[in-house]
């Protein structure tokens, strides 16, 4: 709207309906249940999120532990192939959906949207309340699939037919398989309603005054992921449905017509090229649903901790909504191998670089927040820092990837894993960690402890280099991903034995250090420094809250009136180093925002 | 509330750090869309459902030039199953009339007369399921035959839903005690009718997909 129009606006004020979300009927819990277990707060229901994905997430730390040992140790462990495979499997899908997804838009979405939009909940609290039993519910049937007959799935995690369905692959013939699809479309389920609420309460249930271009790039994040996810899921639930089928009832839809042991199978014709395609409509959009939160989190934190208001807060929203929209048009770069149309594949190789260009635009303008900021090298910095230098990494090897012709002879080498765990496991988990350093204060009230949080960073920060770039190597050596044993032949050097050592010995001391980060937040909790209102001297509205921990209902009598956007730090003229989104002009009227 | 006309491209270019912009946007009231989060709630559940059924529709368009790819007949009875959710769509275009009217007595009663019509389709259904399965036309046939079941199962697991909420639209209009609840209970009545349409408008594309390939 352009700005001469104010007048005009202010005019016609009385013509402006009443808020609609203000005077929110709020659901008052009477008993412990209501009030901690069928919850139906968005604080609450952020923390169940993130406490059920931290727990799966456990379970996906130790299976990769695991997986290391028999890689670079086998034998320490006894294992069998079909043992090794399964922990693959499960561990690549309980860190992407179960534990990322999960974390990011139930976990922060639920915590952090009705906070920084200034509204007293989601609109829907009570579906909100269902999305995550729906969720934990879909976590338990994949729990379930380790006690059946045959265990979980071993058919890595993407799931490909027909060696998913067909026995010889680990739970292929039994419920293990059943179970993870099962809890997939569950999963799929549950989410749809956890979305139906970010992206309501982000576009309906906002403060007066939070404008779209007001709200803090965390937002933006969430709501992007959120509207990709609602588009992306249903391609998994769809190929999930489809599998589900050709394994219960005989159909063919991904299935074709094979001979096994000698034995004709009742399939027929059916297309596995099909489910690829499906499974990566579905699967790189989910490398953004993990990425755009992080994205616009660690903009926060970066902001916040260098004092200084975000590079081309413009351009980053934009960078945002391009990337999403883009990141439906790329999903054939991880097909080169099934035998595609070379023009096809030029297709899918030309956007995927030109998706790198929005990427860089926040790469550039994080650091450019960074430049002549004063920088405060707080855990929440460090990690931010280490997420651009890791992120960085992890996307210039995507580069290479996303060229056919290099991809390739890479393909399904370690080079791969390498890339992928940097750019969406270890840069995603940094803005996690780091966010979580960041919030506790506004959580618990406390702070983590400074030390222990020191020590955590380095141990992660270092030992995620020592475990991933290595990898590379091993990599452009033409060691494959997902052999079970590596090492036996003549194909293989000493040199790489001593490779996976290395990072066996480096994932080992990373994964205890989460451990160590896991003691600090139960003894912080309730031991740490006392914190404070705001201790970070933060602009956004989450911090504006009357009590900390915020209660229910958020904020008092009266919802805050948003006067700014939330990065106005070191305006010149302002008394102190930040003005709060909810501080009215008159407040500050020396300050020249519009000078920073 | 934002100006609806306002568009995309000048919400995205807006610079919020500016003291003009900032005249403006203090006056924002905080929505989107001149909408109740009922019906946006419901569009977006729509928008989920639609992607699904498009996903199915460009995986059945695949898998449809294979040579298994056997047609399935048309059994009147399909016909019939149609006809009845047209009469439901019907029927709710008078309920949403009516009450726009107040007259929740009708209301009411062609309310429970859409809830006889949708337990009828679903048994409609399952009759042509097995009028299907005794003449040899099994899921595990040909993929025409996965996608004839998995596109009724699906369609009929929507109405089911809409059942559910259908429940709770009977039991607003069947208390109205204050001009409150006649709002409220309106706007239920309202979206109950829009997921209706919804369900047609789905059942006549995947009919007529199935009809014509």
């Amino acid at each position: 709207m352009a700005a001469d129009s104010y007048d005009d606006v202010a005019k016609n004020k009385e013509s402006i309906p009443e808020l609609e979300v203000a005077p929110q009927d709020l659901y008052h819990a009477k008993s412990f249940w209501t009030k901690y277990i069928f919850c139906q707060d968005a604080k609450v229901i952020g923390i169940q999120y993130a406490l059920t994905a931290a727990a799966i997430g456990m379970v996906g730390l130790v299976s990769s532990w695991l997986m290391r040992m028999q890689i670079a140790f086998p034998g320490v462990i006894p294992m069998d192939a079909a043992a090794y495979y399964q922990l693959v499997t499960m561990h690549g899908m309980i860190m992407v959906v179960y534990l990322l997804t999960a974390l990011f838009l139930g976990g922060f979405g639920n915590f952090l949207i009705p906070l920084m939009v200034g509204a007293r909940d989601m609109v829907f609290p009570y579906v909100n309340m269902v999305s995550y039993w729906v969720f934990f519910i879909a976590v338990l049937i994949l729990g379930a699939s380790y006690f059946v007959p045959g265990g979980p799935t071993g058919a890595g995690w993407t799931l490909y037919p027909p060696q998913a369905i067909t026995s010889g692959t680990p739970g292929g013939d039994g419920l293990g398989i059943v179970l993870m699809l099962v809890s997939l479309a569950v999963f799929v389920i549950g989410f749809t309603m956890g979305g139906l609420n970010y992206v309501i309460t982000i576009l309906q249930a906002r403060t007066r005054g939070m404008t779209l271009m007001r709200m803090p790039l965390t937002i933006w994040g969430i709501l992007t992921a959120t509207v990709l996810a609602l588009f992306a899921f249903p391609a998994l639930f769809v190929a999930g449905i489809m599998m589900t089928l050709d394994n219960m009832l005989g159909t063919s839809f991904f299935m074709p017509a094979i001979v096994q042991f000698g034995e004709r199978l009742t399939y027929d014709g059916g297309s596995p090229i099909l489910f690829q395609h499906l499974f990566w409509f579905f699967g790189h959009p989910e490398v953004y649903i993990v990425a755009l939160p992080a994205f616009g989190i660690v903009s926060d934190l970066i902001s916040v901790h260098a004092r200084k208001n975000i590079f081309g807060y413009r351009m980053m929203v934009w960078a945002i909504v391009i990337i999403g929209a883009l990141s439906f048009i790329v999903w054939a770069h991880h097909m080169y191998v099934a035998g595609m149309n070379p023009w096809f594949g030029f297709f899918f190789a030309t956007t995927t670089l030109i998706i790198a260009v929005p990427t860089a635009i926040k790469v550039y303008n994080w650091v450019l927040t960074l430049w002549r900021g004063n920088i405060k090298l707080t855990i929440p910095m460090l990690f931010s820092i280490a997420f651009i230098i890791t992120f960085v990494n992890g996307g210039l090897t995507g580069l290479f990837l996303g060229n056919v012709a290099v991809d390739v002879p890479l393909s399904d080498t370690y080079f791969v894993v390498a890339h992928f765990h940097m750019v969406m496991g270890i840069a995603p988990v940094l803005v996690i960690l780091g966010s979580i350093y960041h919030w506790f204060p506004l959580i618990t009230g406390r702070f983590l402890n400074e030390r222990l949080g020191r020590i955590h960073f380095w141990v992660t920060f270092i030992g995620s280099y020592s475990i991933y770039f290595p990898m590379h190597y091993l990599g452009f050596m033409g060691v494959t991903r997902r052999y079970f044993e590596v090492f036996e032949g003549d194909n293989f050097t000493y040199s790489i034995t001593g490779i996976n050592q290395f990072i066996t010995v480096a994932a080992l001391i990373t994964g205890a250090a989460q451990f160590l980060f896991f003691y600090n937040i139960i003894v912080s909790s309730k031991f740490g420094k006392k914190a404070g209102k705001n201790p970070w001297k933060a602009c956004s509205l989450e911090w504006q809250t009357p009590d900390v921990p915020p209660t229910h209902g958020n904020f008092g009598k009266e919802l805050p009136v948003v006067y700014r956007w939330p990065y106005d730090f070191s305006v010149p003229g302002a008394d102190e180093d930040y003005i709060t989104q909810d501080t009215p002009p008159s407040a500050v009227a020396n300050a020249k925002a519009e000078q920073t | 509330m934002s100006n609806n006309k306002e568009s995309l491209i000048n919400l995205l270019t807006q610079k919020p750090w500016e003291p003009a912009q900032a005249k403006v946007d203090n006056l924002h009231e905080g929505k989107t869309f001149n909408l109740h989060v009922g019906k946006l709630g419901l569009r977006y559940i729509m928008v989920v459902s639609t992607i699904m059924f498009c996903l199915f529709i460009v995986t059945y368009a695949d898998r449809m030039v294979y040579d298994d790819w056997i047609r399935m007949p048309e059994p009147f009875l399909l016909w019939i199953n149609s006809l009845i959710l047209v009469i439901s769509s019907l029927f709710f275009i008078r309920i949403q009339l009516a009450s726009k009217k107040n007259n929740f007595e009708k209301v009411r009663r062609e309310l429970v007369l859409i809830g006889v019509l949708a337990i009828i389709f679903l048994i409609g259904q399952l009759l042509v399921w097995q009028n299907m399965i005794e003449a040899g036309y099994y899921v595990s046939g040909s993929p025409a035959n996965g996608y004839f079941y998995v596109f009724t199962t699906l369609h009929g697991l929507h109405l089911l839903g809409g059942l559910i909420y259908w429940v709770m639209t009977i039991k607003k209009v069947w208390k109205l005690d204050d001009s409150i609840v006649i709002r409220k209970a309106k706007h239920t009545v309202e979206l109950c009718a829009i997921y209706w349409h919804f369900l047609l408008a789905v059942w006549i594309v995947l009919f007529g997909l199935m009809l014509f390939s």
